[in-house]
């Protein structure tokens, strides 16, 4: 009985199948860097520019398939290139938003001729699929130690300006005035956005790359008011996230249409949005409850 | 002689603002503006918007270069991120979900400009705690900070400014968005940090009479034009009109000073303004 719970929930194979395990640390790995970066991304206001990052790997990744390369590294090329160049576009938050946003169409109309390309000439049916939606099952094994070193690469620079971009992120005006230099730790920022958002591409797709990245982040916020404790918070609700993905849908292959398993980018991102409505209520009843007691006491 | 000796115990100035220009494109924002701070000081620098105060608390912190002639703290020439000036920005509005609590944003002023994260310390958090003491704001040291008032938060601020134990703070606009008791409340507070710490005070408000009772000088700024002096030697119609460049009026009313526009040889909207400055203060 209890053997048969086990086996409906981890379906027969999950814990021995490599990719399964491949699957989870890269997810892991890629769900720390996203939820630290994704704590600074939400409150510097620069949830927009990390959708666009994602959105210009999509063309990066498209153009190395063309080429005969892995997508990771269009996306980080194109990625770190991108974020760069939106940083320098604007100071203002509104202002770089409104320049990313007419670029951002022209790149993903590029993006969209590589991939027709891609299905034509070079006959991968399922690079568009792959790129924008993800297939953490389907990495490259090669590329994994790649992966794990940028990650680590993202999470020392965050590690490095922690205390200047907390301090640029609260006022550019104040911070600037203490010494900070506000330009430099702006850019390196969008370079450790830029590759926290290339990295979840690879896990859950360029399109929904920002669901690992602002979900998670705008979770933590709601329940911590510590920057180092929201950091950890997003880390391990984008873990339990892309974790509890991957088990459904390593197990959705025995549901219809049975022998062809469900996207796992649909689960990571569903699980997301759950986490996140469910804070809004939790939150609310809260605040009602403290109400309450006021008004008694 | 004794003129002389008098001139030579004189203190040095903590602050030294020595005709000072700048231009924006065609524009005098400043022009030529010397003035000088003495340790302890408490000075308003007074003026209507646009009148290029802002632009001045930006030259003396080092941001804005100046176009012709120089500032001096301390008898070395300013420089971008002085430890020995503590600055309050205008009208922060922090988000409610920012996640820093107030003993988190006030540390920032002790080693926000460092890089890597912060070393656990118990010297750190005694200063921290020291300055939220200082300001009176020890009772919501572990308030998230975006659900404080704007009161409060400018009270951290004025912490966060306070660790490194400057000679001068700028404060810039503290009493806009506040109501008459919570500004004349920022204003004790500051005038009492000042005395205690022997900390040069120079506050920036476009209405002077918040501050009446506490300041020892007065900047008044109008048309890039700076007088200082006393509050008496300064506000009068003369003074004033002089640096407007046409007619004002100054009025005492119930122990309120009023600035009146006169007959303005200016765009229509320039002379408003200065009447709006009459009605904000006789409200």
């Amino acid at each position: 009985m209890l053997n048969s719970l086990w086996h409906t929930l981890f379906a027969p194979g999950f814990f021995s199948s490599s990719a399964v395990w491949r699957a989870l640390s890269m997810s892991a790995a890629v769900a720390v860097v996203s939820g630290m970066v994704g704590v600074f991304a939400v409150v510097r206001g620069q949830s927009f520019a990390g959708h666009a990052l994602g959105d210009f790997g999509t063309t990066g990744a498209s153009g190395a398939f063309l080429a005969g390369l892995n997508a990771v590294w269009g996306f980080l090329g194109v990625g770190l290139i991108a974020g760069a160049i939106m940083d320098t576009l604007g100071k203002r938050a509104k202002e770089r938003d409104i320049a990313t946003g007419v670029v951002l169409s022209l790149i993903l109309g590029i993006g969209a001729l590589f991939l027709y390309f891609d299905t034509t000439y070079r006959n991968t049916t399922g690079a568009p699929m792959t790129i924008l939606f993800g297939s953490v099952f389907l990495v490259d094994p090669s590329l994994l130690p790649f992966v794990l070193c940028f990650d680590g690469l993202a999470v020392l620079l965050l590690f490095i300006i922690y205390r200047p971009l907390l301090f640029s992120s609260l006022n550019v005006d104040l911070a600037r005035a203490k010494g900070v230099p506000a330009r430099l730790i702006s850019i390196l920022f969008m370079s450790a956005l830029a590759m926290a958002v290339e990295q979840s591409a690879i896990v859950v797709g360029a399109l929904l790359s920002t669901a690992l990245l602002i979900g998670p982040a705008a979770i933590a916020i709601r329940f911590t008011h510590r920057p180092g404790k929201a950091m950890l918070v997003a880390s391990m609700i984008g873990i339990f996230s892309s974790w509890m993905g991957i088990l459904l849908a390593y197990d959705s292959y025995n549901w219809p249409p049975v022998n062809r398993g469900w996207p796992v980018s649909f689960f990571i991102a569903s699980i997301i949005l759950l986490l996140y409505i469910l804070s809004h209520l939790r939150l609310r009843m809260g605040t009602r409850r403290g109400k309450k007691v006021l008004q008694e006491g | 002689m004794y003129l002389r000796s008098v001139a030579n115990t004189a203190p040095d100035p903590v602050l030294t603002v020595k005709q000072v220009s700048v231009r924006f494109g065609s524009r005098r924002v400043l022009d030529n503006i010397s003035l000088e701070l003495q340790a302890g000081d408490f000075v308003g620098l007074i003026g209507p918007n646009g009148a290029g105060k802002t632009t001045l608390l930006k030259v003396i912190l080092g941001l804005q270069p100046p176009d012709a002639g120089k500032v001096e703290m301390e008898g070395k020439v300013i420089h971008r991120g002085n430890s020995r000036v503590g600055y309050v920005p205008q009208k922060i509005s922090l988000d409610p979900d920012t996640p820093m609590s107030a003993r988190d944003l006030v540390a920032l002023g002790l080693d926000g400009h460092r890089w890597g994260i912060p070393l656990p310390s118990r010297k750190r958090w005694a200063a921290v705690d020291e300055a939220l003491a200082a300001v009176d704001a020890l009772r919501y040291a572990n308030a998230p900070v975006g659900k404080l008032s704007g009161g409060e938060q400018q009270r951290l601020l004025i912490a966060q400014a306070l660790l490194t134990q400057p000679k001068l703070l700028l404060l810039d606009e503290p009493l806009s968005n506040l109501d008459i008791r919570s500004a004349h409340e920022v204003v004790r507070l500051v005038s009492r940090i000042s005395r205690e710490q022997n900390l040069a005070i120079l506050l920036v408000a476009h209405d002077m009479n918040p501050l009446l009772g506490a300041m020892d000088k007065i900047v008044y700024l109008a048309e890039g034009r700076a007088a200082m002096g006393s509050v008496d030697e300064v506000v009068q119609s003369h003074v004033l009109s002089q640096l407007y460049g046409y007619d004002v009026e100054v009025i005492r009313v119930q122990g309120r000073i009023l600035v009146v526009g006169g007959e303005a040889p200016l765009p229509v909207n320039q002379s408003i303004s200065v009447w709006d400055e009459a009605l904000t203060h006789v409200e």
